[in-house]
């Protein structure tokens, strides 16, 4: 046992003594109310949870919690609504892009964003995707990307790495037979719908802030009514690439990053 | 230089133990607990008294159940000691 929990009673009474400094008045960071106390029934370390509290921190930062409506899509994520206390809807496997449309088209002043995962979004809504962002409807598409399919067990996916192990793949990804992976994110950034494009993660503190930046500017975004804003959020999936949550966090950033690099691909007003 | 004084509150019994808030924490005070929560997770807990109120670990958490604070003391130390003063003197102090 740790030697630091076996002081003996002075040090018990001498911290209880101390004020504590667990006031409102101190709190710096919580939890925001547009995240309701659901547990949630993602795996431990899984970065679901961390790009829904970002969502919904951001719907909290801009004070849109009743002029927004979320799509919840097929996958791990199914569930989103319970977790999301604002307005959401759940779309048919990849057609959340095509829902969110017409809740866009229909409600023209709300703030609609769609939350996909890479075997709805790049998969089956593949053609949904491209369609939406070519069109330049004015919605966010928060895109996670795990490079595998986590809610049925870990089958291959399109995002799935050169050599990655799955449950369809047991000797790893074949070129010759899977071809290669599919680089979603770069397909639809060269689209001219397309008003905002960024790559994210969510492993690290510092990446966390950056995601966070990047969905309040899609939020934004919005507003201005000049076309779609993407946001792939690169992330892990500790079950199905049967790691612990930081093994699986080390292992993203030595494989997933090099042929998902971090930052911005489509920035209003920096155009190559 | 201000002291600043951090304290965390951890709602052990939605923690799942993935230990991502520890990595993460720059003066290593989280450990997971020996003991198990009613979902059968080893839970965080705070095991130091060095925290700064950083939020790293709580932005990190996949579950948002870490709520952090932050205090920042000031020190009241003298900022000039006079002795045998005789005159007339005039002392102002910015705060």
């Amino acid at each position: 046992m740790n030697e630091k929990r076996m002081l003996g009673e002075d040090h018990y009474e001498q911290v209880i003594a101390e004020e504590s400094i667990c006031t409102n008045e101190n709190l710096v960071y919580e939890k925001p109310e547009t995240l309701t106390d659901t547990p949630m029934h993602y795996c431990p370390g899984c970065g679901h949870g961390v790009a829904h509290r970002l969502i919904a921190e951001a719907i909290a930062e801009l004070d849109i919690q009743d002029k927004t409506v979320g799509v919840a899509p097929v996958g791990c994520s199914v569930f989103m609504y319970n977790y999301m206390n604002i307005d959401m809807t759940e779309a048919a496997h990849g057609r959340a892009s095509a829902v969110a449309t017409g809740i866009k088209r229909v409600l023209p002043d709300k703030y609609v964003f769609s939350y996909q995962g890479d075997g709805d979004l790049a998969a089956i809504g593949t053609g949904e995707t491209i369609h939406t962002c070519n069109r330049g409807e004015n919605i966010l598409i928060v895109f996670i990307n795990n490079g595998i399919y986590g809610m049925t067990g870990g089958q291959m996916a399109p995002t799935t790495l050169v050599g990655m192990k799955s449950t369809t793949t047991p000797y790893g990804r074949d070129v010759a037979v899977m071809g290669n992976p599919l680089k979603i994110t770069e397909l639809i950034a060269q689209l001219p719908g397309v008003y905002y494009c960024t790559r994210v993660a969510v492993n690290t503190p510092a990446n966390v802030r950056r995601a966070k930046k990047a969905i309040v500017n899609g939020f934004k975004y919005q507003e201005l009514k000049k076309g779609l804003s993407f946001v792939e959020v690169v992330s892990n999936c500790p079950s199905n690439w049967k790691m612990t949550p930081l093994e699986s966090n080390k292992w993203m950033e030595e494989n997933m990053f090099p042929f998902y690099p971090l930052g911005d691909l489509k920035v209003p007003g920096k155009e190559k | 230089m201000a002291k600043v004084k951090g304290d965390i509150i951890i709602d052990i019994e939605k923690c799942k133990g993935c230990e991502l808030c520890a990595a993460s924490c720059p003066q290593e005070s989280l450990e997971l607990s020996r003991k198990l929560n009613s979902k059968g997770y080893h839970y965080i807990v705070k095991i130091e008294d060095n925290c700064t109120g950083c939020i790293n670990c709580a932005l990190v958490c996949p579950e948002g159940i870490i709520k952090v604070y932050r205090k920042t003391e000031k020190r009241m130390d003298p900022v000039a000691t006079l002795t045998n003063v005789t005159g007339d003197l005039t002392v102002t102090v910015n705060s």
